[in-house]
């Protein structure tokens, strides 16, 4: 079960710097640690985040074995046009989860 | 605001129990989450950076799932959780008439499965038994906790007492030696708390997951080096009792941050 928790301003003034929060469900499991056999766990993680907003990227990022579990993403953008923001997490295992939420500019 | 003022009124209107030797009075009672620092705060109060909302969203997914060879899913009973499930993790452990002993929610869920669903039980501290307490005990957030009320749990509040008092393990430490003597203090830098389970089940940075209250008891009892009870046992549960009945009237905060 992928969810994911996004907070994105429903309304923002066109030019406003707007704040995007993502929290992704991921175990992140490193790799590195081993069963109480000694046997490696196999590394599970997201290793890559994408947003685009109308269909452009505009932001990005790599994800890393040292991420806690249930990722959490914030970063800024500005307002531009009313739209949609869609989210793409990628990962090990070929995971993939998306969400998307709308915005209004006004 | 009003939320919080309907909780003051309520804790004000309901008669304070005796207290007992060595208990918190009521007005010094404080959840974990003012231990907290301001980050892990600022964590749990939004609902879209508190990773426990993301087993409250798998739960309620749950919620109207069929399972088992019954076919029915919680919602066929219980309809809308927002309305059945409201004040019920605030008063869990709670008697069960069949089984004569009180019960967790986790406990109750299962037993849910197995006589009006005839589905397997879920295994502790896995992540569907989880999300669904997680979300049933959402239900109840802001409300006064009321565990042990029941005349008919008494017995088992106070064997739940007489082990929060019972000195074990290789150090030598009952519960209340830390989280009724010593919860002003630190250890290893870290703040004793008051042992108050107003969140549970909650999401644990050190954990990376969420967990039950029985995982936390375990764990403290792995600390004084005692051998820990096991998942769902007596003991555990009249523990677990005593600290609801402990922290009768705290308002709820599942499924709360904590470090």
């Amino acid at each position: 079960m992928a969810s994911a928790l996004i907070n994105v301003p429903p309304k923002a003034k066109r030019g406003d710097v707007i704040e995007i929060r993502t929290l992704t469900s991921h175990i992140m499991e490193t790799g590195f640690r081993r069963t109480a056999a000694g046997e490696l766990v196999p590394r599970d993680i997201i290793t890559s985040f994408t947003c685009r907003y109308n269909g452009t990227e505009i932001f990005r990022a790599d994800l890393f074995p040292a991420i806690a579990a249930n990722p959490y993403l914030s970063f800024f953008t500005v307002a531009k046009d009313s739209g949609k923001l869609e989210f793409e997490w990628i990962g090990d295992n070929g995971f993939v989860s998306t969400a998307s939420a709308s915005i209004t500019v006004e | 605001m009003s939320v919080a003022r309907t909780i003051i009124a309520a804790m004000l209107l309901v008669a304070a129990p005796a207290l007992l030797a060595g208990e918190i009075p009521q007005d010094a009672r404080h959840s974990g989450y003012s231990f907290m620092g301001p980050d892990t705060r600022a964590m749990q109060d939004d609902d879209t950076s508190n990773p426990g909302m993301l087993f409250v969203l798998d739960g309620e997914a749950l919620w109207k799932t069929r399972s088992g060879s019954a076919g029915r899913a919680c919602a066929d009973c219980h309809g809308d959780a927002r309305e059945s499930m409201k004040g019920v993790a605030a008063r869990y452990p709670a008697f069960d008439k069949a089984l004569g002993r009180p019960v967790t929610l986790d406990q109750r869920i299962n037993l849910c499965r197995a006589n009006h669903q005839q589905a397997t039980p879920l295994s502790h501290e896995s992540r569907d038994l989880l999300a669904l307490s997680a979300f049933v005990a959402h239900q109840s957030r802001g409300v006064a906790i009321t565990a042990g009320d029941d005349p008919q749990l008494k017995p088992f509040v106070e064997q739940g007492r007489a082990l929060f008092v019972q000195r074990q393990g290789q150090l030598n430490l009952a519960c209340t030696n830390c989280h009724d003597d010593n919860y002003d203090k630190h250890l290893a830098g870290a703040p004793v708390t008051q042992g108050q389970p107003t969140g549970y089940p909650l999401y644990r940075l050190e954990w990376q997951t969420l967990g039950s209250l029985e995982r936390r008891l375990r764990s403290c009892m792995s600390g004084v080096r005692a051998q820990a009870f096991d998942y769902g046992a007596p003991e555990l549960v009249a523990l677990e009792l005593y600290l609801m009945a402990r922290a009768r009237g705290m308002p709820m905060e599942s499924p709360a941050v904590r470090p």
